[in-house]
């Protein structure tokens, strides 16, 4: 009787943590938050404006997730965002003169950073800065600047 | 207003003393064990019962609001945030304190009315580290513990009626999870509160049960404030946690 209700507490208490562990792994971000699979490095990249760009949104090549913002912080010198991406060495070597461009996932969706590899043969190393970067499109500056645009040239002379 | 804070003061005295009297070395692991298996253990099938139909629910009602905007496929979300977030920790909680909450204090009030718990102190034998220690501490741990697996149930009961009966892609399932579930910010959250729940559940129903009136009216009163007290408590920390903590 004693070894059986020992036995069946032993298994409710193993079930509870099984259970949360599981859960943790299957249905949460713990993949990428625990860390990439082969090691990372990080890249700096400045942008002039970043949007609703968060830390933690994702790095993309071809639309496949490489890496993730790791930190964003503004240059005090020359007021420009200061993006740190920590990039998967699984993503292979990218060369030197990769850009980057931060976009917006769908019309509506979350930005992430696009990585597009340009033909140097020499590869990024950890603590590089990617020179070429785009900045984010925002929505609104765009509206605004189509609608103050045509109102400032007047009718029939709309740029 | 005097009154309530005197009530307020001898509840904390009372968890003063349970802490105090809980000593794992005298004996005390296999009263703990005892009570592991009958207000944990014997929980699960309510809990795990209660957490697949959950999960049922919340797949079918949120596919219902999805569906206007056609983002089905974004269910996982719908269905991986609440249930963290509030759903899981809250229900889990309630149902303890019906499934187990109430049997303690049951328990204890009887013991009260039957005079066993003077029995004991007249024996030398302190009845807070004999009887009450061992069943807070059983249900502070077993809290948490049902918790994870009535989100493990609600999960796959999510996940059986999006992918089976709503055809929803398991692909998209999990990775909508996996997107909009952060480990420390929306699971983290769930445990923080299911280790409160613990806390509140434990000392709401060993607290009623031990002050009950010693007659059999008394400890039906009893029962009832552990169940009608113990999930007011929750519902009520929950809020706090929420407005406080995220």
């Amino acid at each position: 009787m004693n070894f059986k209700l020992e036995l069946t507490v032993g298994a409710f208490i193993v079930m509870g943590f099984a259970c949360a562990l599981v859960l943790a792994f299957a249905s949460t971000n713990s993949a990428d938050r625990l860390g990439f699979g082969g090691g990372t490095y990080e890249v700096v990249a400045r942008f002039s404006n970043t949007g609703e760009l968060k830390p933690r949104a994702p790095v993309k090549i071809a639309g496949v997730k490489v890496g993730e913002v790791s930190e964003l912080t503004l240059d005090p010198d020359r007021f420009e965002a200061v993006a740190k991406l920590r990039i998967s060495h699984e993503a292979g070597e990218l060369p030197a003169d990769t850009s980057a461009g931060i976009f917006t996932s769908g019309l509506l969706g979350e930005r992430y950073i696009g990585l597009m590899p340009g033909g140097d043969p020499q590869a990024l190393a950890d603590g590089d800065e990617i020179v070429l970067t785009q900045s984010a499109v925002v929505l609104e500056q765009l509206i605004g600047k189509y609608l103050f645009g045509g109102a400032e040239g007047g009718a029939g002379s709309n740029p | 207003m005097a009154k309530w804070l005197a009530s307020l003061g001898r509840i904390g005295l009372f968890q003063w003393r349970v802490l105090r009297a809980t000593d794992l070395r005298r004996g005390q692991l296999g009263d703990i064990a005892r009570q592991l298996y009958t207000v944990g253990a014997r929980s699960l099938p309510i809990v795990a019962v209660g957490g697949l139909f959950v999960g049922l629910v919340i797949s079918l009602q949120g596919y219902r609001a999805l569906e206007t905007i056609g983002a089905g496929s974004a269910l996982g979300t719908a269905i991986g945030i609440p249930l963290y977030r509030e759903l899981g920790p809250v229900l889990a909680a309630i149902l303890f304190c019906g499934r187990a909450g109430s049997s303690m204090a049951a328990e204890l009030g009887l013991m009260r009315a039957t005079d066993q718990i003077t029995a004991l102190s007249m024996m030398a034998i302190d009845p807070i580290g004999k009887v009450v220690a061992p069943r807070w501490l059983a249900a502070f741990i077993s809290v948490p513990l049902l918790t994870a697996v009535f989100c493990a149930f609600a999960i796959l009961g999510g996940y059986l009626q999006a992918v089976w009966a709503l055809g929803i892609d398991a692909g998209f399932f999990w990775s909508s999870l996996q997107n909009s579930v952060d480990l420390a910010e929306d699971f983290g959250q769930c445990f923080v509160k299911a280790g409160f729940f613990g806390v509140a559940t434990a000392l709401v129903s060993t607290y009623v049960g031990y002050h009950a009136e010693p007659t059999i009216e008394g400890t039906s009163i009893a029962t009832t404030r552990s169940v009608v007290h113990g999930s007011l408590m929750v519902l009520f920390l929950d809020f706090l946690l929420t407005a406080t903590l995220y």
